[in-house]
């Protein structure tokens, strides 16, 4: 079985939901089974935004992650509640332009990734969720990244549509910094499974 | 519409009101099932239907009893808190032999609760819910594409039967995505709405009301709806088995729940333990007939459900005191996790020194 338990957490306004959605509507073009559960009902601006993604090569069970194969998080408080629950071996994407601190974890595969920079320096900080999108891409193969981007004008709503391209040059700018990161020295250790734990 | 869609499973319900030729949407806002009234309120006006924001939920269910004794497909949606003001209105529906589909996004309760999903509304939903002797049919779906069946099969039943039916919903299976066809329904062969008030011109008067004084008047109306109950158990009554025939351990459970146990069931099948699910797809009327054949093998059933032992009265009722049923209950508006299944059954298997083959 090939499988990504994903959890996605950050600011509310941070593009979480976006982040999930796409990678969810990339899974199912690609013909996986997918599942999206969103934190829901008490979330404010400025709180935390969380969601669950799970993509299968079967049929999923539950939508809710309890032991995640990858946590792709874009700020501190996310990073504290969900960096123990990740499985062993299991991959962690941060944002670490916004989150203050390095994992304590050994057992897992990190990528630091200056996500809000790079969306900065290419002159929109809100696709730094895009970013770090493009890191999950450069070390899981439960998608295509010729997938996701094709999936970007299909999840975009009308009126964001001219956002497309710029989604796009983020997500490979993402990958090709996490491309040229890896493997490093915890990255070396760990051989990349599906369906742990 | 018939390519697969990514929608939660409030905006597919929603949908597949619309599929279904419902037209009119009456509803107070209530988490976790927003979802509904935001689609709707931008829906209904496309396709030419009425969305009204009620002031409460007694005026929706109010306005969906309206619309329905015109002959019109209507629909509610709410969740726990907001369906229990409700039931005033739907043993009123039921009494005056009306077709209304209702949607319950259950929550933890009781009292205003939480927002967590739920199955805490089951004897609620199974027991007619308001005063009288009436019943609901009611459906749980287990899947968002499910949800979208069931709305279609909801308006079908309620037409054919003259009767609310109640679709079963958790606050997960509310709002989680998954990928879903909906399309029209084919036409179904569903009786005229003779009885429909849409002026008398030309014809004697229809009379809707719930009001019956004369001697035995009641009674006689009551002798009729029971009939009429008999005859939607006995021909509605749905279930689904998986891996149920052989099955030591039979695990019983609906919605969401069903889920986990699926998989549960295919992990300990994989080990070689003889170990089922039975889904009840209605809740009533209850599958009793499926559940007897289905847990005839079994020495222990495992009952699993988001509430503190609803749905376990329907199984004891069903399988008589001799059965061995067990309960693994979970209220509060809290998830059942796969783990605390499988410490149940590997506790199971030790009681019974269950064998692998």
């Amino acid at each position: 079985m090939e499988e990504e338990r994903i959890v996605i957490a950050g600011f509310g306004g941070q593009g979480i939901m976006f982040l999930g959605k796409l990678l969810c509507h990339a899974g199912m073009l690609d013909g996986r089974h997918i599942t999206y559960l969103p934190s829901y009902g008490v979330e404010v601006r400025g709180g935390t935004a969380c969601c669950n993604v799970i993509i299968s090569s079967e049929e999923i069970a539950s939508p809710v992650i309890t032991s995640p194969t990858t946590a792709i998080i874009m700020n501190t408080p996310s990073m504290i509640r969900y960096e123990p629950e990740i499985v062993k071996r299991g991959l962690l994407i941060v944002n670490s332009s916004i989150v203050d601190r390095h994992p304590k974890r050994k057992d897992i595969g990190v990528v630091m990734l200056p996500a809000t920079t790079i969306a900065d320096r290419m002159g929109n900080t809100r696709v730094a969720n895009m970013v770090a999108l493009g890191g999950f891409l450069s070390k899981s193969q439960i998608v295509k990244t010729e997938t996701v981007l094709a999936a970007v004008g299909e999840v975009l709503p009308p009126y964001r549509q001219h956002l497309a391209e710029l989604n796009r040059r983020a997500i490979l700018e993402g990958k090709a910094a996490a491309d040229a990161q890896g493997p490093d020295a915890i990255w070396s250790k760990i051989t990349r499974g599906f369906g742990l734990g | 519409m018939a390519e697969k869609h990514l929608m939660c499973g409030n905006e597919a319900l929603s949908e597949a009101a619309v599929a279904a030729g419902c037209r009119c949407y009456f509803g107070y806002p209530i988490t976790p099932q927003n979802e509904v009234t935001a689609y709707m309120s931008r829906r209904m006006p496309e396709v030419g239907g009425q969305f009204v924001q009620s002031e409460s939920e007694l005026a929706a269910i109010n306005m969906v009893f309206g619309a329905a004794v015109v002959g019109a497909r209507a629909i509610t949606t709410s969740s726990s808190p907001g369906i229990s003001l409700m039931q005033e209105g739907i043993s009123y529906i039921a009494a005056n032999e009306l077709p209304a589909v209702i949607v319950n996004v259950m929550r933890g309760g009781p009292g205003l609760g939480n927002i967590g999903p739920s199955q805490a509304d089951y004897f609620q939903a199974t027991r007619g819910g308001g005063h009288g002797d009436y019943r609901t049919i009611v459906l749980t779906p287990a899947s968002v594409q499910e949800i979208v069946d069931h709305v279609i099969l909801a308006f079908d039943l309620a037409d054919r039967y003259r009767n609310p039916v109640l679709i079963l919903i958790d606050g997960v299976l509310g709002q989680m995505v998954e990928p879903v066809e909906i399309a029209p329904p084919p036409a179904a062969d569903l009786p005229a709405k003779d009885w429909a008030l849409t002026g008398c011109k030309g014809r004697p008067p229809n009379k809707s009301r719930s009001l019956i004084l004369g001697e035995n008047e009641l009674l006689e109306m009551n002798r009729r709806l029971q009939e009429k109950y008999r005859a939607i158990e006995a021909a509605e009554a749905r279930h689904e088995a998986v891996d149920a025939a052989d099955a030591e351990i039979l695990l019983v459970a609906y919605g969401s729940p069903a889920r986990t146990c699926r998989s549960v069931v295919r992990k300990y099948r994989e080990r070689g333990y003889r170990i089922g699910l039975f889904r009840p797809v209605t809740a009533w009327p209850f599958p009793s007939a499926a559940l007897a054949e289905c847990a005839k093998g079994a020495s222990a059933v495992l009952v699993v459900e988001m509430s503190a032992g609803q749905l376990v009265e329907d199984v004891r009722l069903t399988l008589g005191p001799a059965a061995n049923v067990l309960l693994l209950g979970k209220p509060g508006g809290e998830v059942i996790q796969a783990g605390e299944l499988e410490a149940e059954i590997d506790r199971i298997i030790g009681l019974h020194k269950m064998k692998r083959r």
